[in-house]
């Protein structure tokens, strides 16, 4: 299928509480790489499968937590046309000039019902150190660590969770892939912009702007067992796995970085098209949804959040 | 293809890769720590948070969540004894209550025996009867 409108998720912001110990979490244990530390204190990430200039960014402050999560959009065409949709489905937008981040061209940015940032931007910079493009090898360097080929996608906990899946799909085109309905209403929502069973995930919450996790996609399920090595090796906060979700399929692993913001490595989850209809969990079998072999309710995973 | 010279960004400053890592100080000293809600007891070493202590010795009445002072779940009030404190969320400890004893435990290392109060978001649910239904082998009520 060709993506249109929304292409993928593009860059998460990211609060941490010390930036000498995110930055060796991140690097040296995730795999990611550093592409820039700018004047502000914030630092630029990426990992080694990606083109684009940076996909996380590192902001030291007092308390852990999301700033903001961005989504490239096909061209600046199509985000003129975005704005107007994001206006019209009923929320103010505001502009952010070219250059706030190094390499990122316009955005524009607005809060959505659960009370968390997103923006969308059409333009930005290749990666100096870019995946090889002419006769590629499959890396220019060694992966290291956990060996992160992206950023791919990011679940967030606040309010009206059923306001926020009718933007997504009103206003951005996004797809329902995937829900859990509970006896007083929808609960969790996994939304595609294209072909990935999530690029953005929500579950309700009372507090809103809460992140549960930021999540690394890796190749195997094998690479998910090395990671559980690494979260062992360097005593790194272990939340749960390795394991399964019966929700997106994903082969994956929880932990927490330095500063408490969760993340998540994982491998597999099917291909989604738009025309699939939309999965749906329900109360009798949320243990299986969340967790596929425990099928069991974690207190932890599903309660903590920054 | 021209070889291209590429900085190691892949790799953090930590030479010593020891960040994150357990801390030393004081890494010889043991001290009792009672959760008073429960009475329950246990040993903690001085380099361990107090969390660290009661989760390595399997036992229980303080909340487990991120154990890197994100999430607050492991609010707790020190009612006797001194630590050492780590930096914490400012969203879940204010300097106000930190001036009154109300840390995370995850953030603190006792420098003396310590009374504690838990009072963590998870608390009723974590909190619950202290007896075993099986008893447990591996713990013994004040590990040496």
């Amino acid at each position: 299928m060709a993506i249109k409108g929304v292409l993928r998720p593009g860059f998460i912001q990211i609060r941490v509480l010390d930036m000498g110990e995110a930055l060796v979490h991140y690097l040296d244990r995730i795999g990611l790489h550093q592409v820039s530390r700018e004047a502000d204190g914030r630092v630029y990430l990426k990992g080694w499968d990606e083109f684009d200039h940076h996909s996380i960014i590192l902001r030291e402050a007092d308390s852990p937590g999301v700033d903001l999560m961005a989504f490239r959009v096909m061209d600046d065409a199509a985000l003129t046309e975005f704005e107007m949709r994001v206006k019209d489905w009923g929320l103010s937008v505001e502009q952010v000039p070219a250059g706030e981040q190094p390499g990122v061209g316009r955005r524009i940015g607005f809060e959505i019902p659960s009370g968390h940032r997103i923006e969308l931007y059409a333009e930005i910079a290749r990666a100096e150190h870019h995946p090889p493009i002419v006769n590629p090898d499959v890396w220019h360097d060694l992966p290291h660590g956990m060996g992160a080929t992206r950023f791919d996608h990011a679940l967030l906990y606040g309010p009206h969770v059923d306001q926020v899946m009718h933007f997504f799909v009103e206003a951005l085109d996004f797809s329902l892939a995937e829900q859990v309905m509970m006896p007083d209403g929808l609960l969790a929502i996994w939304l595609s912009c294209g072909n990935k069973a999530h690029d953005i995930a929500f579950v309700k919450h009372p507090e809103p702007g809460k992140l549960h996790h930021i999540s690394f996609f890796l190749e195997s399920w094998h690479d998910v067992g090395r990671a559980a090595d690494i979260i062992a090796r360097y005593n790194i906060s272990l939340d749960i796995g390795p394991t399964r979700h019966g929700i997106t399929r994903g082969q994956t692993i929880y932990f927490f970085d330095p500063s408490g913001n969760r993340n998540e490595v994982f491998a597999g989850g099917y291909t989604y098209y738009p025309d699939n209809p939309t999965r749906t969990w329900n109360e009798q079998e949320l243990g299986k949804a969340i967790f596929y072999y425990e099928k069991a309710l974690n207190e932890r995973f599903l309660g903590v959040v920054t | 293809m021209t070889p291209r010279t590429r900085p190691p960004t892949g790799f953090s400053t930590d030479a010593a890769g020891l960040a994150g890592a357990v801390d030393t100080e004081n890494a010889a000293a043991r001290y009792d720590i009672t959760i008073a809600d429960t009475g329950e007891r246990y040993s903690c070493a001085g380099h361990q948070s107090l969390l660290a202590g009661m989760e390595q010795l399997g036992r229980k009445g303080i909340p487990i969540g991120c154990r890197c002072g994100g999430c607050g779940i492991c609010k707790i009030a020190i009612l006797e004894g001194e630590v050492r404190i780590q930096k914490m969320s400012r969203a879940q400890v204010s300097a106000e209550e930190e001036a009154q004893g109300v840390v995370l435990a995850c953030r603190v290392r006792p420098l003396s025996a310590i009374r504690l109060r838990v009072l963590g978001k998870m608390h009723r649910a974590v909190c619950g009867p202290t007896t075993p239904l099986i008893p447990n082998p591996f713990q013994s009520n004040l590990a040496p």
